[in-house]
């Protein structure tokens, strides 16, 4: 009787610890995100939005450069990486499904996503920065697209995959040639899906810093030529951060708030699209 | 294929342009590999494949060159987060998957999730701003005071706490790495086939016995899988540790030093190489890093497969 109780008490200390973890876990969460809003919120103010940063060590000024250079890069990263990896991730589940190509590239893939994006911006600096001579923002964006290509790839083959094959059997039954089954069925059957996965995708790489340094470098000025360097508003919290002055520090605060609300707010909500639409 | 082999032309240019872009993973993988051995093959010569890893030097004036120190930080900093992340990682795993009530599981699932979507910037800036100054205040002269005055152990927490140091930035990257361990071992363990856990429970197990000596068991290659993949991204991650760890290119006994990691010294020093030599060391040390990471990774997914198919069956 004494060992009975002996291990359920063990087992009653193992739950325990297990929860305490969980909650340690979520703590950390909760103190970066409220870290953030608090010192974010305070720094938020509209010439943030509107006005272009000052001289170094002059109060004032804002990031507007930073936010507009941000919102190109993403842009024509988003412009060259989802159809790549959308395309390819219809080669995948669809023409060559269940060959060996199709297993290789998706495994490459699974890797490609969790590499390192420093060495992709070091790739990107070699092939576009140095052949160019300078700095630019398509160089930024390229690197961004090489991040999303495989996420929106892996993310394109798994939804498509879930479309059941006899819906495929029923169009090819009408005469459909294969294109305009997986144009106007399955990409359909898909759509939600592969939104969600383009949307996580975005998300993910607004927040990369590391691949825009050599890339799409910074500038001060405001500019919407994407063949110079342009601002970025994670190259400029890097810069910010860093640096001496503390209104310097209140705008990366503000610019991070900005950044991680943006992210968090899709992240949850494709988040719940999926839940929504694949768990019922 | 299922339907006729007589393709349709269109079908044909369909299924050509999905084959290039399908391709360009390839491509690219290919690239990165093939740029960054020419672009440090200058390096290479001058300091020999091995020995440059063995080279403690980083002296851009004496344009002498070597990784040890960097490879020295990125392993104590990927080691220590690793067993900072690994306990914590697999009780959450457990915590949702068999202690939760389920309306619980859902909620505390995402939280740990958004944790991974927190870009790496917002660590840094955070452990900049915020966990530095508790460290150097807080914890590292309590861990001086405590662990420190051990003897061996001892010389781990020697100098003065200033929270720009090897211990703030494992911590970091122990928090960032959580969810990855987290969720992978999660769906492992939501993989044990129920009749098996039903069994134990019917001979007398207690919860705790169940998820020792079944679950565990059960779902060591997935945990394993996770662990791994934490690894990878430790190995590159880049801005979280370039905002606390001072970029000192030393090796260094204790864990309250500034210290310098690969990827560190390639975001600090990259646009300020002025020589052929030095740009041609850095892209060598961003080789070592894709190849360390990529063999770590394949690794992972090695071991995700494995467990996936193991319970196919």
């Amino acid at each position: 009787m004494r060992r009975e109780r002996l291990r359920v008490i063990q087992s009653r200390i193992a739950f325990v610890l297990s929860t305490l973890t969980a909650l340690f876990g979520i703590f950390w969460l909760v103190f970066i995100i409220g870290d953030v809003l608090i010192h974010g919120i305070g720094a938020l103010n509209i010439n943030l939005f509107i006005k272009d940063p000052a001289p170094a060590g002059v109060e004032g000024g804002g990031l507007r450069n930073a936010f507009v250079g941000h919102l190109l890069i993403t842009l024509f990263a988003t412009l060259i990486g989802v159809p790549v990896g959308v395309l390819g991730g219809t080669f995948l589940a669809e023409y060559a499904r269940g060959k060996r190509i199709a297993q290789i590239i998706s495994i490459l893939s699974d890797i490609m996503v969790s590499v390192p994006a420093i060495v992709v911006g070091t790739f990107v600096y070699a092939i576009i920065v140095k052949p160019l001579g300078h700095f630019s923002g398509w160089a930024g964006a390229v690197a961004l697209a090489m991040i999303m290509i495989p996420v929106v790839l892996r993310t394109t083959e798994d939804m498509l995959s879930l479309v059941s094959w006899t819906v495929r059997e029923a169009a090819f039954a009408l005469g459909a040639p294969y294109y305009k089954v997986i144009i106007q069925v399955v990409y359909r059957g898909a759509a939600t899906g592969i939104l969600t996965g383009i949307l996580l995708s975005i998300a993910r790489v607004t927040g990369e810093a590391a691949p825009l340094l050599f890339t799409a470098f910074n500038n001060s000025f405001f500019s919407t030529n994407m063949n110079e360097p342009i601002a970025s508003l994670t190259v400029s919290i890097f810069q910010y951060a860093m640096g001496p002055y503390e209104s310097w520090h209140t705008q990366a605060w503000a610019a991070s708030l900005m950044i991680t609300v943006f992210i968090l707010i899709i992240t949850i909500l494709g988040r719940l699209i999926i839940k929504w639409r694949y768990k019922k | 294929m299922i339907f006729s082999k007589k393709k349709n032309p269109i079908d044909l240019i369909f299924s050509f342009i999905t084959g290039v872009a399908s391709i360009s993973v390839i491509l690219i993988t290919a690239g990165i590999l093939y740029v960054l051995f020419t672009e440090s093959s200058l390096s290479i010569e001058k300091f020999g494949f091995f020995k440059f890893l063995t080279l403690v030097d980083w002296d851009p004036v004496k344009e002498s060159f070597g990784a040890a120190a960097a490879l020295y930080g990125t392993l104590i900093t990927t080691g220590l987060a690793l067993i900072i992340a690994i306990p914590i990682a697999v009780g959450v795993a457990i915590f949702i998957t068999e202690v939760s009530p389920n309306f619980l599981k859902g909620p505390v699932g995402i939280a740990i999730e958004l944790l991974a979507a927190i870009p790496s910037i917002i660590y840094g800036m955070w452990g900049l701003f915020t966990l530095a100054p508790i460290m150097a205040k807080y914890i590292e002269p309590f861990l001086q005071k405590t662990i420190g005055e051990l003897p061996l152990v001892g010389i781990l927490f020697e100098g003065t706490p200033l929270g720009i140091d090897l211990l703030t930035a494992s911590m970091i990257l122990g928090i960032m790495i959580i969810p990855f361990t987290a969720s992978i071992s999660r769906d492992a363990f939501n993989l044990t086939p129920a009749v098996v856990k039903e069994s134990a429970y019917a001979v007398g197990a207690t919860k705790w016995e169940v998820v020792k000596d079944i679950v565990l068991p059960y779902s060591k290659l997935g945990v394993f899988g996770g662990i791994a993949i934490s690894l990878g991204r430790a190995l590159g991650e880049t801005m979280a540790v370039a905002f606390v760890l001072g970029n000192n290119n030393q090796i260094t006994t204790s864990l309250l030093d500034a210290a310098a990691t690969v990827t560190v010294k390639l975001a600090n020093e990259f646009t300020e190489a002025d020589k052929d030599i030095y740009l041609s060391s850095l892209y060598y040390l961003a080789l070592l890093l894709f190849i360390m990471s990529f063999i770590v990774l394949a690794i992972a997914k090695f071991l995700i497969l494995k467990a996936e198919r193991r319970y196919q069956r």
